[in-house]
């Protein structure tokens, strides 16, 4: 009995071990704002929020490895160990104070030290640190994003998906991820993003970012974004909105400030004259606003 | 646990008895015999399981490659929409119509007045109506796949059925049957519920104080109440939802002074509490077969059952983790992360206390115990990512990614399915009065053990490198992983082939079972062991006592 349970376990590790090592040169290849092939970790991170969110995940995913390995353990032993080959007559105890005291203390204890980095992280990725310096208003529609700069008059359009059949790769479009009208920002600004829901409950994400927040008809949402790297981020919708729920993707083009103002620039001029898709609704400039930011 | 010496039941076999067995249509179609009944509902959770693991087959060959491949329109243009309304099919499926009725319907009904030493359970016919509601449920449900929806055929909305989807986004009447399945589910529920706390309360055998109670009494006594509190939740946000779709209020909808949001609350109002009705049931029948099979009594029975009492109660004020992105104040998402770690210490006692019986003990590895064992591991590991995603700092990258996917089916599938394995091949001889081959029993545990292992563990990585749930086609970067889960995936959709396979020849050609069969010991010996396999079809001639 013994040698036959050593042999599948044996096997069961060895399979995991080749998996691991297999999937780990895939982390070598480093590309901020989109997953990568065989990715078996959270996305590079782009943002500071991010960032905190990797060192959180890197202390919780320790924390359930050890725990995990350690019951993974401790059933092998008890298997091996007391078995009825090898533990003919079983004991009859059936109580242990101190010990059912320590296995009610300790985990608390580890909970202890999950939660303090856990609020802080909370409480910095929910609001921009001091005044943001601009703001991007995103409203989700069934199915594409509507975009909006307050800071810069006449800043406003809609991003589509562009269709699988006319994804350029030679200009690093990728499928299912790139859009007609992708969002510009500047790098290292504190970023305001300000959500709101066209018709369905939709969810503006971009996971190297850090960002994911709900378009909800009826209410404003707010998170925030600083990013910290130039490149192309992308994310996907985040909330079941219906049929065409897998494409509506996000791209968001992060550039410096000096590239950012002449894209501004170009933009003004670019959609001045844009005529949202016809299925766009009438008044979707600006959506009912129920609350007012403070600050 | 206590020792239970029956010295007063009747184990002479139904030979003697005068059983009265009504004639088939009375007794299968107007049955008030719990087993029977019990019987009923286990047929139908493996019925809708199968239909329900069609789905998944159907979900993982269409991920198995980036690109839609089958689920397109007459055009051959992707339809999402019927992606949808398999992903929404599955999940209410399997969560009403085989978790539940598995585990409750089917476990509940057979050994809770067995192992209390009731003749029955409290409201004979009222468990009758229990069962017989859950079957047009099921067929309303699967009837709305081909009515109408609005966007197409069907109610693609997800379980959660989250309006303004499933109200503005779904005109037509296929979401009207998808809700008025779920109140009839839901009504089966609380019903049954009702009856489940009449009987533990006012039933037991002399003798048999609360605190000498079976675990898996103690789990569907929590489980009941949880019924009981949540399931008229459930019942409530989706009455208001068919009146905001078809009698013009507005309590989900902003244009009328409503709120989508609100949906979302009662939703996981009732939500949370269900996975842990799903869960609890699991945990007293695990804890039964490790304790049978190491040959040791439950060690910390006390800490046991309170543990479910302590889950079932902070189970209530945790729904909001579901909700982290939908706009909640910071100090809210802070109250719900607190809570929702909480809820790790009272499992954990569970897991510990399970290796702790187990330790010293003179274990056999049948099938039920290969399972019980295959459920501690599994459900630690979906429970430390239950761990991770509390956080609702962390959960913002996580949710609704494949995390959460991966997350829930390792404490569902392979948490409250493989408890419902472990319970079937435990307790099939006592139900069927024949035994299932063992080595059948042993391939089906490794091809299934193997098999989610390689669909779900994935799903980890695919959720962290942040692709979304409840899409029909990924980006490519996905495509690796995603082939990996569709293998494991068949491999696990042959084994549940294998496993019926193994119901069959079990009925037809098992041996006959003994009334003990695992040769119980005293020190985990629980009523049912007492009386013949199966059991007459009125057990306990003559109260038994419990010392």
């Amino acid at each position: 009995m013994k040698n036959k349970y050593f042999g599948r376990l044996s096997t069961f590790v060895l399979l995991i071990t080749g998996l691991l090592l297999y999937a780990f040169p895939a982390l070598a290849e480093s590309m901020v704002g989109q997953p990568h092939d065989w990715g078996i970790m959270l996305q590079e991170a782009g943002s500071p929020v991010k960032e905190r969110m990797e060192e959180f995940h890197d202390l919780l995913l320790i924390i359930i490895s050890i725990i995990s390995f350690f019951v993974l353990a401790l059933l092998v032993y008890v298997v091996l160990r007391f078995n009825s080959r090898m533990n003919p007559k079983p004991s009859s105890v059936s109580h242990n104070v101190m010990l059912e005291i320590a296995w009610t203390i300790v985990p608390v204890i580890i909970l202890i030290i999950i939660a303090i980095p856990s609020f802080k992280l909370l409480y910095y990725g929910d609001r921009t640190p001091g005044e943001p310096d601009m703001t991007l208003e995103v409203t989700g529609y069934q199915w594409y994003w509507g975009y909006r700069y307050p800071d810069y008059e006449g800043i406003s359009f809609n991003a589509y998906m562009v269709p699988d059949d006319e994804i350029d790769t030679s200009k690093g479009q990728v499928r299912l991820l790139s859009t007609d009208n992708p969002v510009v920002l500047p790098i290292n600004k504190d970023i305001q993003i300000l959500t709101f829901g066209g018709d369905v409950l939709h969810s503006f994400a971009v996971p190297a970012l850090g960002v994911k927040q709900d378009t909800v008809p009826g209410r404003m949402n707010e998170t925030w974004v600083r990013i910290t790297k130039p490149g192309v981020y992308y994310g996907q919708c985040s909330e079941l909105c219906g049929k065409d729920h897998s494409y509506m993707p996000i791209e968001i083009h992060a550039v410096t400030q000096e590239e950012f103002d002449a894209w501004v620039e170009s933009a003004k001029e670019e959609y001045a004259a844009y005529t949202p898709h016809p299925e766009t609704p009438v008044q979707d400039s600006k959506p009912v606003q129920l609350a007012t930011i403070e600050e | 646990m206590t020792a239970v010496h029956a010295e007063a039941a009747d184990t002479h076999g139904d030979d003697h008895h005068h059983d009265h067995k009504p004639g088939f249509f009375a007794r299968w179609f107007m049955s008030t015999n719990h087993k029977d009944i019990g019987t009923l509902y286990i047929i139908f959770s493996i019925i809708a399981g199968l239909i329900g693991g069609a789905f998944s087959m159907m979900m993982r060959l269409e991920l198995q490659d980036p690109g839609v491949q089958f689920l397109t329109d007459a055009a051959g243009n992707p339809d999402g929409h019927m992606w949808n309304v398999i992903i929404t099919a599955h999940g209410l499926i399997m969560v009403f119509f085989v978790v539940m009725p598995g585990l409750i319907g089917g476990f509940g009904n057979w050994f809770v007045p067995l192992m209390i030493g009731a003749p029955d359970m409290a409201f004979p016919r009222l468990n009758n109506i229990s069962f017989w509601l859950i079957v047009p449920a099921f067929l309303l449900l699967l009837g709305s796949a081909f009515v109408d929806g609005g966007p197409g055929p069907g109610a693609g909305t997800g379980w959660t059925v989250y309006p303004p989807l499933s109200d503005m986004g779904h005109a037509g009447l296929s979401v009207d049957m998808a809700i008025f399945a779920l109140h009839l589910a839901g009504a089966s529920s609380i019903l049954g519920a009702a009856n489940f706390i009449t009987t533990i309360f006012n039933m037991r055998a002399p003798g048999m104080t609360l605190h000498k109670m079976p675990l898996f009494v103690w789990a569907m006594l929590v489980t009941a109440f949880l019924l009981v509190l949540a399931v008229p939740v459930l019942g409530g946000a989706i009455t208001m939802l068919l009146t905001d779709r078809n009698f013009g209020t507005a309590f989900f909808s902003p244009e009328g002074g409503g709120d989508p949001i609100l949906y979302q609350h009662l939703f996981w109002f009732f939500g949370h509490p269900e996975v842990y009705i799903m869960i609890l049931p699991a945990f007293g029948i695990i804890s039964h077969i490790v304790s049978t099979f190491s040959k040791k009594p439950i060690f910390g029975y006390l800490g046991m059952a309170y543990a479910m009492v302590a889950i079932g109660v902070v189970g209530f004020v945790v729904w909001a983790h579901h909700m982290y992105t939908t706009g909640l104040d910071v100090d809210t998402r802070a109250y719900f992360t607190a809570a929702t770690l909480i809820i790790a210490v009272p499992t954990g006692i569970k897991i510990f206390s399970w290796i702790a019986t187990m330790w010293g003990g003179s274990i056999e590895f049948k099938t039920p115990m290969l399972f019980a064992i295959g459920f501690i591991f599994l459900f630690t590991v979906g429970g430390v990512t239950g761990v991770v995603l509390a956080n609702g700092g962390m959960d913002i990258v996580l949710h609704d990614t494949y995390y959460v996917v991966a997350h829930f089916h390792y404490v569902l599938s392979l948490g409250a399915v493989f408890a419902l394995f472990a319970g079937f091949y435990y307790w099939i001889g006592k139900m069927s009065g024949r035994q299932y081959p063992e080595w059948m029993g042993k391939l089906h545990f490794w091809g299934t053990f193997i098999g989610v292992n390689v669909l779900f563990f994935p799903m980890h990585f695919l959720g962290l490198q942040g692709m979304p749930r409840r899409y029909v086609d990924y980006p490519d970067a996905f495509a690796g992983w995603n082939h990996v889960a569709s293998i494991g995936g068949y491999i696990a959709g042959g084994s549940t082939i294998f496993f019926i396979f193994i119901v069959f020849y079990t009925l037809f050609f098992g041996r006959r079972a003994e009334a003990n069969y695992w040769n119980v010991q005293p020190q985990s010996m629980t009523l049912e062991w007492t009386v013949s396999s199966p059991p007459p079809f009125h057990q306990f001639d003559i109260q038994p006592k419990v010392k």
